[in-house]
């Protein structure tokens, strides 16, 4: 019946009206085009910078800043303390965040207290605090609890029950104070965010998966934490990226082998401070941009079968099909 | 030979100060599809969720094919079953929820074989050539590869059976399956569970559908108000309602 009269009917003209126009648009691109171009001018025409020192060469014989090899070491350093302290700030984060959900008052309140305190302390502090931490004790080991209170108690004069132990300023210098410093402080903030994934995701499916004779622990790992990562994963590049920063604060640990500390012994020596500022931009700059590149991927893998991204495309696209699809269409009834 | 199935006795169940069910007794037997109505708040969903231990009960007792639901009876005394306890005891029933509740982020093959690969550790292409029969079987072998989100709420429905009836269950519960559904897409879901019940599984469905109920169901109950109203068989409480709550609420939606 409906087919019959829409057949019937002439479709009409398409509409040929004139598009809506846009002088605002073409304002803004000129005025940003003016900024851009004397932005250009000014990283060239001014020596100051001293692009040469930079990229090519800054003193005889060696290579550009840039990449030298101390700076290239420290380079490598400040990417394995990023990936090292986000490793630990996701698991433990992780973990805290099952805890502070979990029925079991005090483990939730266990870790409130871990979360309250590594939020409320300055990341510098905590990095300078954990390299000199071997002020407080000479050594660092596993072992029994309370080992000479025991021996005390029996009547053994300097009973040691550690199994195995370190000198604390071989264990908590530099590297592994600063990955520990970063980490930790991390978890506490990663512990929000994942609170936030788990609780974004519906009640119904945990409860589908139990009805199906799940444990706790697989409704967690196959069914809520992969939803929860739609959620977990923006703010955890963001984190990410926020780390890569960070890391430069270990250069007062002291941590040698990273990035910030490596150009500023250059600075140092060389009396030549803007173009190695101007160096550890470009490098920071590189490194967020990869990451932000890795982050895209992750974050359409976890979209899987929701597509936020997807459907907001694809709805731009319907809009288009529907206003060009009935285009063609007419054209070919005419 | 008939056996029961399900048997609920004197069960109560509060949330707080708030009595939702007040002494609700139950027998259903093996083969059996029990329809349960009622107006919303009359604790009817609350009581389904009692038989598979998503609720504890606060008095009474629930069991299923002869195993106490949720504890354990030693020396007089009742233990409360661990988790793994209670997650085995629902391995054997199936639950179908008004919002389907599949997971979004599986395909519906995906979906169907989560449960029997995970919990049951069974063979992966066993379980596959099992899963594709049951969608198959409630008419989408072509959705296999489909993420829920892909399909209408009749086909999640649909789906969602499937993912139940994977585990092999000895009983299903439905809790309203199709009030979630456009009117046109209720009949594909009402025909797939006459199809379970034609092949002889015991069900407990909480329903609107005074249709399905008088056409499939062997036993109906009414409940208003956290206690059984009327029982009986669903053609003679339809057409002949005994208590004026019955009759007031039948009238409405019939």
């Amino acid at each position: 019946m409906s087919d019959q009269t829409t057949t019937e009917r002439a479709r009409p003209e398409p509409i040929k009206a004139v598009p809506v126009r846009h002088p605002g648009r073409w304002v803004t691109i000129a005025v940003l085009a003016v900024l851009a171009a004397m932005f250009v001018h000014l990283l060239v025409t001014n020596d100051n910078f001293r692009w040469s020192f930079i990229f090519s060469s800054y003193e005889d014989g060696k290579r550009g800043v840039m990449f030298t090899g101390p700076v290239l070491e420290g380079l490598r350093g400040t990417l394995l303390l990023t990936v090292t302290s986000m490793a630990i700030g996701i698991g433990l984060g992780v973990v805290l965040a099952v805890m502070r959900l979990s029925p079991n008052k005090i483990l939730s309140s266990v870790a409130f207290v871990y979360t309250w305190f590594f939020r409320a302390v300055p990341r510098l502090i905590l990095a300078i605090l954990f390299g000199n931490l071997n002020i407080l004790w000479s050594r660092v080991g596993f072992g029994l609890p309370f080992d000479k209170q025991i021996g005390d108690l029996f009547g053994i004069d300097n009973f040691n029950g550690q199994f195995y132990s370190i000198r604390a300023a071989d264990l908590l210098a530099g590297f592994v104070a600063g990955m520990l410093a970063l980490g930790l402080s991390e978890a506490a903030y990663m512990a929000e965010i994942v609170r936030a994934g788990l609780q974004s995701v519906d009640q119904g499916q945990s409860e589908a998966a139990v009805a199906l004779g799940m444990s706790r622990f697989q409704v967690l790992r196959r069914i809520v934490l992969p939803q929860a990562m739609r959620v977990i994963v923006p703010p955890t590049g963001n984190e990410t990226i926020a780390m890569v920063k960070d890391t430069s604060l270990v250069a007062y640990v002291p941590v040698a082998g990273e990035l910030w500390f490596q150009l500023n012994a250059v600075s140092a020596r060389t009396f030549v401070v803007f173009p190695v500022l101007v160096a550890a931009v470009i490098w920071y700059l590189i490194i967020c941009t990869v990451l932000m590149i890795g982050q895209f991927f992750l974050e359409r893998h976890y979209g899987k079968g929701y597509g936020a991204v997807g459907k907001a495309k694809q709805r731009l696209r319907d809009i288009e099909v529907e206003q060009g699809g009935r285009i063609v269409d007419s054209r070919e009834g005419s | 030979m008939t056996s029961e199935m399900v048997r609920a006795d004197n069960v109560h169940k509060s949330f707080g100060s708030l009595e939702v069910l007040k002494g609700i007794d139950l027998v259903v037997n093996s083969g059996e599809v029990c329809c349960v109505l009622g107006p919303s708040g009359s604790g009817k969903s609350t009581f389904l969720r009692c038989i598979n231990h998503l609720e504890k009960i606060n008095a009474g007792r629930i069991t299923v094919d002869g195993d106490l639901i949720g504890y354990r009876e030693r020396g007089g005394k009742l233990h409360e079953l661990g988790e793994k306890d209670v997650a085995r005891q629902r391995r054997s029933i199936g639950m179908v929820f008004q919002r389907f509740n599949l997971f979004p982020h599986m395909t519906v093959l995906q979906n169907v074989m989560e449960a029997p690969c995970r919990v049951k550790s069974e063979n992966k292409a066993e379980v596959r050539d099992r899963a594709r029969a049951l969608l198959d079987r409630v008419g989408l072998s072509e959705k296999t590869e489909s993420y829920p989100g892909q399909l209408s709420g009749g086909q999640q429905q649909r789906v969602a059976i499937a993912r139940a009836l994977a585990m092999r269950p000895k009983l299903m519960l439905f809790d309203e399956p199709t009030s979630a559904l456009d009117p046109e897409l209720v009949g594909e879901v009402l025909d797939v569970m006459k199809d379970l019940a034609r092949d002889g599984m015991t069900m407990v469905v909480v329903t609107h559908e005074i249709g399905f109920a008088r056409e499939v169901g062997d036993k109906l109950i009414f409940m208003d108000g956290g206690v059984v109203v009327e029982e009986g068989a669903p053609r003679d409480v339809i057409a002949n309602p005994q208590h004026e709550r019955t009759r007031a609420f039948l009238s409405k939606v019939l």
